[in-house]
């Protein structure tokens, strides 16, 4: 189980990891179409913390003890004991926000669209860790550990 | 009557609780014999999901929190439909209601908590119910299409969320809460009148300083005389005052109770080898430094993880506990935790700031010790990354060199002074030295 991590001081807050992630989680997974015409317009799931001239991009931790899994009131939280990933259900999800309350990194993010959240999915599924490769500046590292 | 075997690990319930503990207990022992005794005849559901299946926002088969698989995967052995009625510590037995016995190793009370109905006579006719479990939810679903007028008892989270429902179906709604306010143990005036504001919008009708004084009907309730006197029609009555903690078991085990059962902070009773957690059970509080009962999903969750820890053997500690509240009532978005500090019980010696935005309705307000940490918050309106501040809160941090940064909506870990943020962030989010 690795994770992502990140330098600030290689960081020049193009926001351009909050571009791809919404791409990647979009429909089409095409930067044109999906913010010009798709319905539901594509959201990040993870954070650019910015006080200039400080950026850094923050995204879920996938906790070895994860405080969002713990309080999910519904079970739509929980984490792959195979790969370790912290997944969310949709389905499940009831929108109760007890895991905005706990994540001790503020990553779980309100659905603007609807009553639930969006996080991190360490892109399951798609063959590249989205933010990771599309930063210009290799600002975001996937690191084992 | 015979014993029924016997097992390195029991527990006696099935939700919260006894899920967190199956789960951080399988993750060290996975061989040692385990199971559960359950009053309720189901798999293990979640009863904060009430309001969500009622409401009509969730099918039915999602009120399970964990898949059906769950208890072979864990090997565990369920026993539902059965109650535990008498712990025997000296031989290490639990005896069932039909007479049988369960020796164990180990044992987890993860019991829960009842709800409370206080002495009004006829709470016991047919169309009252507690907003609690599923027999609950099968009585009022069956009741529903009958009901044009419903009267709630109490005002408190669980009142306001089954009030909610019940708008939601149509019905004429009345809620009674004894205090001057909504939700008064868990936020203070403002977020109560916020709510109250969002209530009556909705048209909700709210009877403050009031209660029921006298029931009508025969076997069914069909309207009720408040205090003040008035009398309103009621199709439908429900319970919503508040839960008690089910200690009956560990008390006649002569198990050290104080409200709920006694834990230290590896969740051990004052019995050895017995374990509690959960809405019957007294933790540690790490801002009051007390042990307390506090009801909620994630502490019983924890504390019977932490419990599933300690019984196979790896020493752990719960020690971030403490009140936790995320809620939403009509749209609103609320959040509070820690110790809820109100007009009436503020004094001079507490450290307060606040920041209503009444147009957005938006407020925030954040209490502290003299020490500069946060003891204490409410975010109404814009809950966003609010477990940034849990998490301050949890580790003690001083906040007084950014603490009115905290107002803004966008306030993140860049807004922290930078070593400060460093120390945070260092193990976990960033490479390299900064
Ligand atoms: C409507 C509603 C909404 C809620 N919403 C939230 C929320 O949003 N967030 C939050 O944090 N909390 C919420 N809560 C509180 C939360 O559900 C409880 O804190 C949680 O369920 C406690 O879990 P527990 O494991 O301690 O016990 P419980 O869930 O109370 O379950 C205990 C189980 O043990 C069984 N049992 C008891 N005694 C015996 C015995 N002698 N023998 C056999 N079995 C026994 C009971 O039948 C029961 O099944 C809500 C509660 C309700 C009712
Ligand atoms: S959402 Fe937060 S608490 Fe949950 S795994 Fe990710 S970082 Fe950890
Ligand atoms: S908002 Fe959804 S994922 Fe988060 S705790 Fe509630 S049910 Fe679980």
């Amino acid at each position: 189980m690795g994770r992502i991590m990140a330098k600030p001081e290689v960081c020049m807050g193009c926001h351009l990891c909050e571009v791809w992630c919404a791409v990647a989680h979009s429909k089409s997974k095409h930067i044109v179409k999906a913010f010009l015409y798709e319905v539901n317009k594509p959201l990040p799931r993870l954070v650019v913390e910015e006080k200039l001239p400080l950026t850094f991009a923050l995204q879920c931790r996938h906790c070895a003890e994860p405080d969002c899994v713990a309080a999910c009131i519904s079970g739509a939280l929980s984490k792959d004991p195979e790969s370790g990933i912290v997944v969310h259900d949709p389905n499940q999800c009831v929108g109760c926000y007890s895991c905005v309350l706990t994540c001790p990194y503020g990553n779980i993010l309100i659905n603007p669209r609807q009553r639930g959240i969006i996080k991190c999915d360490l892109c399951a599924g798609m063959d590249t860790l989205y933010c990771v490769s599309r930063c210009p500046n290799e600002a975001l590292v996937y690191v084992d550990c | 009557m015979s014993n029924m075997g016997g097992y390195d690990y029991l527990i006696i319930g099935n939700s919260a609780g006894a899920v967190g503990c199956i789960e951080g207990l399988r993750s060290v022992d996975k061989s040692g014999t385990m199971a559960l005794v359950s009053e309720e005849e189901c798999r293990v559901y979640s009863r904060a999901l009430i309001p969500y299946y009622l409401g009509g926002h969730i099918a039915r088969d999602r009120l399970y929190y964990r898949p059906l698989d769950f208890y072979d995967r864990a090997h565990v052995g369920v026993f539902n439909g059965h109650r535990a009625v008498k712990i025997d510590t000296a031989v290490r037995m639990v005896k069932l209601d039909d007479g049988n016995s369960m020796s164990y190793g180990k044992l987890l009370i993860a019991a829960g908590g009842k709800p409370f109905y206080p002495p009004i006579p006829g709470l016991d006719k047919k169309n009252v119910y507690s907003f609690h479990s599923m027999s609950d939810v099968q009585g009022i679903e069956k009741e529903l299409p009958g009901v044009r007028s419903a009267v709630v008892l109490g005002g408190g989270v669980i009142g306001l969320m089954a009030a909610e429902v019940l708008h939601g179906k149509g019905i004429r709604v009345h809620v009674l809460e004894l205090a001057d306010r909504l939700l008064a143990p868990v936020v203070d005036e403002t977020t109560s009148q916020l709510v109250e504001n969002a209530l009556r919008e909705t048209g909700v009708d709210l009877y403050l300083n009031n209660t029921i004084g006298q029931i009508h009907g025969g076997e069914r309730v069909e309207s009720i005389t408040l205090k003040d006197g008035r009398t309103i029609p009621c199709d439908l009555l429900i319970v919503g005052v508040g839960v008690a903690p089910r200690v009956e078991l560990a008390e006649h085990a002569g198990i050290q109770v104080n409200r709920g059962i006694v834990v230290d902070k590896k969740m051990q009773t004052s019995v050895p080898g017995i374990f509690a957690c959960g809405d019957c059970a007294s933790t540690y509080n790490f801002l009051t430094d007390a042990v307390q009962n506090m009801p909620l999903w994630p502490n019983a969750y924890l504390g019977g993880r932490v419990a599933g820890y300690n019984m196979a053997g790896a020493e752990r500690e719960y020690t971030l506990g403490t009140q936790m509240n995320a809620m939403h009532f009509f749209d609103v978005n609320i959040v509070s935790a820690g110790i809820n500090v109100t007009e009436a019980n503020q004094n001079d010696s507490l450290d307060i700031i606040k920041n209503y935005d009444a147009e957005k309705k938006v407020y925030r307000k954040f209490v502290f010790s003299k020490e500069g940490t946060i003891t204490g918050f409410i975010l109404v309106g814009q809950i966003d990354r609010a477990g940034i501040f849990l998490n301050l809160m949890r580790r003690k941090v001083d906040v007084r060199g950014f603490r009115k940064e905290m107002f803004k909506n966008s306030f993140g870990y860049a807004d922290l002074p930078e070593t400060l943020r460093w120390q945070l962030l260092q193990d976990d989010v960033i490479l390299g030295v900064v």
